[in-house]
């Protein structure tokens, strides 16, 4: 038998049927909802007069749009109320589970929905959302899909996709301390750009990913398509099989042993072939920060804003003169003298546990900086800020000078009430640098949850590594 | 969905890459739980100068003069010419509902992100890929030209210049077939009805734990 990717095991699992220029009819295992993307999917199926084939395999929460303070106000935007109202709606009506405000699991989907053990290996995994690639952290195949395609999988539980090809990303050796998984991502990003990856489906392998947590891998995984990626994946280990063990949904009895034995062909055979192979020395990875709006436009902490008319490439210089415009920065600034206005942590890239140890083991016994306007935390999910609760971080936050908020997407892409003014600088744990990605006219540096924690404290950006 | 033959209009220039689909239609739209209505809000933060908010009338606000869909010589535009990497973050559909409410059907570039590029068919908007060279040589005569139309073939796969050059571009044949008809995709793979219950019943046998048993009741972990 030929070598497999783990990519190639999970989409020829799932194949139905195949057309004569390749378009395939894929088996969608597992479809999440939120209520941005899936309003007017559900108003197709009713105008078609469609019923959800498998509402047992779909799983809904609010997570954009709810607030993340005063929650018995409710949601007081009329607009993001009705949002909000018509998803739960909508799962009423077809039958589909939703984990709705209140109810303790609630938070951003790509953080409640691993928690809950809905996420399986081997899985197809998708979402009315780009950063459904979190889910390759477990050995399921996860992407994004547009709210068309939302009705399409609600009706029928499949898709027509064109098989995408394979890029290894290998990344051996070990991060060195302080340095983590957010800012391996980063790195990768700046250094194959957000298109490097268009039309592949990523699997970041090598001793740096093997030896990093689930949080971890989700968090690499997440920032996937930031790169371009379809999806991103890693293969199945101990660390994966550990993690589901006695999650709710997760099989139980025979079932869980079953699966155990099935879950562990989940890796990519040892000579199988990828259309592109990239390696890098995770050891020389060094904390990174973003300097422009796209996230692309990454340096290390030690490095400084750089200087576009270095650069040949017209489009390329362009777009570094018009991010720098936007951003307020000058070329040569050193990173470590940005100063910075507010604070967020959260989102489905870093609003889990290891996430919130991760800041408050910075923050501990310290004060947020004078100059710091909002320094805020926002855990991922309900049972994230509860297992947080317990181990006192939100003490921790608390007494810094943090504001310790409900869960939910919050200030990632600023739905809800939690958004920049024009001209404020962010450090922030999450995905995205566009403009006016928070808030219109507001700037985003992103960073590790250290990072933008110990920016939090000093009021600019510091390398963690030496404190 | 229109069904898509050929469009004869003129172009505008979008002289940017990475153009993200925050850009393209900012979140606080993306509150609408209607599929129409976005065309006004379409580059919101580029094209005025005030923020806006969903619900309020687009007449009145200041807009920004130089901004490329402000200026008289490319309104009516239904195709936009644009850089590599066109669409890329969120998978909003809301961005090709924006562009096709405000009237385009084609977006030209040298490339375009993977979730964006699938959601254009799925709304009737053909997004055709030419290299950087061609697209930074019609740049340069859309800039040229005031006026300046092409026209785009979808069946044939081809453009052409008002010189009367053509330029061939690929469209995958499915998508091509859908896009040509105005083919709702849904209804086609419900013609395989009886292909997905075969699989489901096949999976069910040989990987029982995919399935969602009553596990579901129990309550969250550690609650």
């Amino acid at each position: 038998m030929n070598a497999k990717t783990l990519f190639a095991k999970i989409w020829d699992e799932h194949h139905i049927r195949q057309d004569a220029d390749g378009t395939t009819l894929i088996y969608i295992d597992r479809h999440l909802v939120h209520e941005v993307t899936s309003a007017q999917a559900f108003e197709g199926l009713r105008l078609n007069r469609r019923r959800v084939r498998a509402p047992e395999a779909t799983f809904a929460v609010p997570d954009h749009n709810v607030p993340t303070k005063n929650l018995a106000n409710g949601i007081l935007d009329p607009i993001s109320r009705l949002q909000v109202e018509t998803l739960e709606n909508n799962c009423r009506e077809f039958g589909i589970r939703i984990f709705g405000m209140g109810d303790p699991r609630q938070g951003v989907v790509h953080v409640m929905a691993p928690e809950q053990g809905l996420i399986l290996p081997g899985l197809t995994v998708v979402c009315g959302d780009s950063h459904t690639a979190t889910h390759g952290a477990l050995g399921a195949l996860a992407f994004g899909i547009g709210t068309s395609e939302v009705e399409h999988v609600l009706a029928t539980q499949t898709l027509t996709q064109k098989c995408p090809k394979t890029m290894r990303i290998t990344l051996n050796n070990t991060l060195g301390p302080g340095v983590t998984a957010k800012d391996m991502v980063l790195y990768l990003i700046g250094q194959i750009g957000t298109a490097g990856a268009t039309g592949h489906v990523i699997e970041f392998a090598g001793e740096a990913i093997r030896t990093l947590s689930m949080e971890g891998r989700m968090t690499v995984c997440n920032m996937a398509i930031e790169a371009g990626a379809r999806a991103g994946m890693v293969a199945v280990d101990d660390h994966t099989i550990d993690y589901l063990a006695n999650r709710p949904f997760a099989p139980r009895g025979k079932d869980w042993v079953d699966a155990v034995i099935q879950w562990r062909h989940y890796v990519s055979d040892p000579d199988a072939v990828f259309d592109r192979e990239i390696k890098f020395d995770a050891a020389a990875i060094e904390p990174q920060i973003s300097w422009g709006t796209s996230p692309e436009m990454m340096a290390p902490i030690s490095g400084q804003v750089p200087d576009p008319r270095l650069v040949d490439d017209p489009v390329r210089r362009q777009s570094m003169e018009k991010a720098l415009a936007y951003m307020g920065l000058k070329p040569g600034t050193p990173m470590t003298e940005i100063p910075i206005d507010k604070i967020f942590i959260g989102s489905c890239t870093n609003g889990r546990i290891e996430d919130l140890r991760a800041a408050a083991q910075v923050v501990k016994d310290r004060q947020v900086a004078d100059t710091i306007k909002l320094a805020m935390v926002v855990p991922g999910s309900g049972l994230v800020k509860r297992q947080a609760e317990e181990e006192g971080l939100d003490q921790i936050f608390i007494q810094a000078g943090f504001e310790w908020r409900e869960p939910g997407c919050s200030m990632c892409l600023a739905m809800n009430d939690d958004v920049l003014l024009a001209g404020e600088r962010c450090a922030s744990t999450s995905n995205r640098n566009f403009e006016g990605r928070q808030g219109a006219g507001g700037r985003t540096h992103l960073a590790s949850p250290a990072t933008v924690a110990a920016a939090a404290i000093h009021g600019h950006f510091i390398d963690v590594r030496g404190l | 969905m229109e069904p898509f033959k050929v469009i004869n209009a003129i172009v505008a220039p979008l002289d940017r890459a990475n153009v993200d689909t925050d850009a393209i239609i900012p979140k606080q739209f993306l509150k609408s739980i209607q599929r129409a209505g976005f065309g006004p809000n379409l580059f919101d933060e580029w094209r005025y100068l005030d923020r806006g908010e969903p619900g309020q009338p687009s007449s009145g606000r200041p807009i920004n003069p130089d901004f490329v869909l402000n200026q008289p010589r490319f309104q009516g535009a239904r195709i936009l010419l644009t850089r590599d990497n066109f669409g890329c973050g969120s998978s909003r559909e809301h961005a090709p509902w924006a562009l096709l409410d405000y009237g385009f059907r084609v977006i030209i570039a040298p490339s375009f992100a993977d979730i964006f590029f699938n959601n254009c068919f799925k709304n009737g908007i053909l997004p055709v890929v030419l290299d950087g060279k061609t697209v930074a040589e019609l740049f340069q005569e859309t800039l040229a030209t005031p006026g300046y139309r092409l026209t785009v073939d979808l069946e044939a796969m081809r453009i052409t210049t008002p010189d009367g050059r053509s330029l061939e571009f690929q469209v995958d044949p499915f998508r091509k077939h859908c896009l040509l008809h105005g083919l709702d995709d849904i209804g086609l793979t419900l013609e395989h009805e009886e292909a997905i219950s075969q699989y489901e019943m096949k999976r069910r046998r040989e990987k029982p734990w995919v399935f969602i048993p009553e596990a579901g009741d129990r309550l969250g972990f550690n609650v």
